[in-house]
């Protein structure tokens, strides 16, 4: 195994470096950071057989392009409906590919989602911070964001030819997207009739929206009195509400504490999804008791682990694709199979 | 049997403990207790649990435990701990009040009516108690800044307040570690790092340590004089 060196030629603002995310540290005012859609990010890293916290590379809306200078390396890109330009052919994203030295790669957003990510076969090298390579933008800690005229470097990179093509991709999100929450721990701070506009009513993505949150545009959200709370912690998924009556909801680099009310939190297994709403994209929020709350994370996750197992085996070499190909079509369309047989 | 603690589902994956609705040594004291034993004894499934001015966040895997599950966990620590209040280690955090440091002296000591020098005393003789992390990393609020000294958060936020900075706003008190804008008032600036680089303990301070300001020369800055 070798080093490969990959090139940036281009990269938009808030692309980042990111492993799993930084956990446990929520005390001393770090979030988590990590990926925006851990699922896409976890996807990307197994469809090459890395650790599914493996350290990738997060793209945003404002894409990506590389170019490999030295060393053949495999990659995966998942996440969102992004379009890739590999050496002059185009394709679809949700795909394992190889870059050799001399060729490029473009990634670009597609018809759908904000975020993608770029796994690499072999150790990508970057900075770390209380051991963890997620990038927290505010403070730059961790891997850091990626610049034109960087070089990533892949140590030990290899090559993986029996997981190349495509990878089992999610469809685009349904519009409004649906999203479960569980009021409070504030709704009791707000005026009669808040609840009602935030389950009742729906809301739009907007432009502000980065790494920290996204703010909503929606039915004002009117506090009870102005008044404010003690400051308290934060989670991820967090609709936190400022005195103008706005929504916003918390992401991967929120705060750990603040003192706005929050009238609902997303539930865990719904952030990746709203992460990949577009500025624009509209959403309706439904409340769900804890219990059920419970129920629901726990099918998520068996399902996302169902999905993750199914991305992670390897599809075997060219050759033995093809005679699986072969048999399937042969089953299923044995009509148009049988005179050539 | 009393209004509190108050418990709080937060999402599928958290439970919010509240000891009060309002900023007090007792309440903080509660805090303090229950952060002590939850990280002495974690309740099965916890993640991590986060102190705060009033309550305590517990962050849990919802694939091994559920609200109910944690809160159990908390009622049966909560009759253990009453008598043993959390003393908190003793911290010195150095600071320059050098005027280029110090942005804002001049106008604290305006708004309330002392000298420079007399709004540099008072600081140094607050006592001071970290009340919780928030904002930023590393970023520690402070309790404890003398009511002489007190004035209100700016109504706009200045912009690039270099990292190290000193700041207070009410009765709180804050060491920035990243240049950050902030609405607080900036009386120095401080050549002690708050996110340490020791891999074992790479935040100074924990929730419920006390701290003491001491001046120092700007000679001990170290190159921390930037901005």
């Amino acid at each position: 195994m070798a080093e490969a060196r990959l090139r940036v030629e281009a990269a938009g603002p808030h692309v980042s470096l990111q492993d799993a995310g930084r956990f446990g540290w929520m005390r001393y005012g770090v979030p988590a950071s990590g990926p925006m859609d851990r699922f896409a990010h976890a996807a990307a890293n197994l469809a090459l057989g890395q650790p599914s916290g493996a350290t990738a590379i997060e793209v945003s809306m404002g894409g990506l392009s590389l170019s490999c200078r030295e060393g053949a390396v495999s990659i995966a890109v998942c996440g969102g409906g992004f379009t890739l330009d590999h050496d002059g052919t185009r394709r679809d994203g949700w795909a394992v590919l190889r870059l050799e030295p001399g060729q490029t790669l473009a990634i670009r957003a597609g018809t759908w989602g904000s975020w993608c990510y770029v796994a690499v076969a072999g150790d990508l090298v970057c900075e770390r911070w209380l051991g963890r390579a997620a990038t927290h933008a505010v403070s730059g800690f961790g891997g850091g964001r990626l610049v034109a005229g960087q070089d990533v470097i892949v140590r030990d990179a290899w090559v993986t030819q029996d997981r190349e093509g495509a990878i089992p991709a999610p469809g685009p999100p349904t519009a409004p997207l649906r999203l479960s929450a569980v009021a409070g721990p504030q709704e009791a701070l707000f005026a009669p009739g808040a609840l009602d506009r935030l389950t009742g009513e729906t809301f739009r993505v907007t432009s502000a929206f980065d790494r920290m949150g996204v703010r909503l545009d929606g039915p004002e959200l009117p506090l009870r009195d102005a008044l404010s709370i003690p400051s308290e912690p934060l989670l991820r998924g967090a609709v936190q509400v400022a005195g103008d009556g706005v929504a916003s909801v918390l992401l991967a680099d929120h705060q750990t504490t603040g003192g706005y009310p929050k009238i609902a939190t997303l539930l865990s297994t719904e952030t990746d999804r709203l992460a990949q709403a577009r500025p624009g994209d509209t959403l309706r929020i439904a409340l769900v008791d804890p219990e059920k709350a419970v129920a629901l994370a726990r099918v998520a996750l068996a399902e996302r682990r169902r999905s993750l197992d199914e991305i992670g085996k390897p599809r075997g070499s060219l050759a033995q694709r093809l005679v699986e190909t072969n048999l399937i079509s042969g089953v299923t369309d044995g009509r148009e199979a049988a005179p050539e047989g | 049997m009393s209004d509190w603690p108050r418990f709080r589902a937060v999402a599928d994956h958290g439970l919010l403990v509240s000891f009060g609705d309002e900023i007090s040594d007792t309440v903080s004291a509660q805090v303090f207790a229950l952060d002590r034993v939850l990280r002495e004894t974690p309740p099965e499934g916890m993640t991590e649990c986060i102190p705060a001015m009033v309550n305590l966040l517990i962050d849990f895997d919802p694939e091994v435990t559920d609200h109910a599950g944690v809160q159990q966990e908390v009622e049966g620590r909560l009759g253990h701990i009453e008598d043993a209040p959390v003393a908190g280690q003793d911290r010195v955090v150095e600071v320059c009040y050098d005027a280029d440091f110090a942005s804002d002296l001049a106008r604290v000591a305006e708004a309330t009516g002392l000298t420079p020098d007399q709004v540099i005393e008072a600081h140094l003789a607050g006592d001071y108690r970290v009340r919780m992390y928030g904002f930023a990393p590393g970023y520690a609020y402070m309790s404890g800044v003398p009511e002489a000294i007190r004035v209100p958060r700016k109504s706009a936020a200045v912009r690039d307040v270099p990292a190290g900075s000193v700041i207070i706003a009410g009765g709180q008190c804050l060491v920035t570690t990243l240049t950050m804008p902030t609405g607080w008032s900036v009386i120095g600036r401080s050549p002690t790092r708050i996110l340490t680089d020791d891999t074992d303990h790479p935040f100074l301070f924990d929730v419920g340590d006390r701290v003491r300001f001491e001046r120092v020369e700007r000679r001990a800055l170290n190159g921390r004089t930037d901005g």
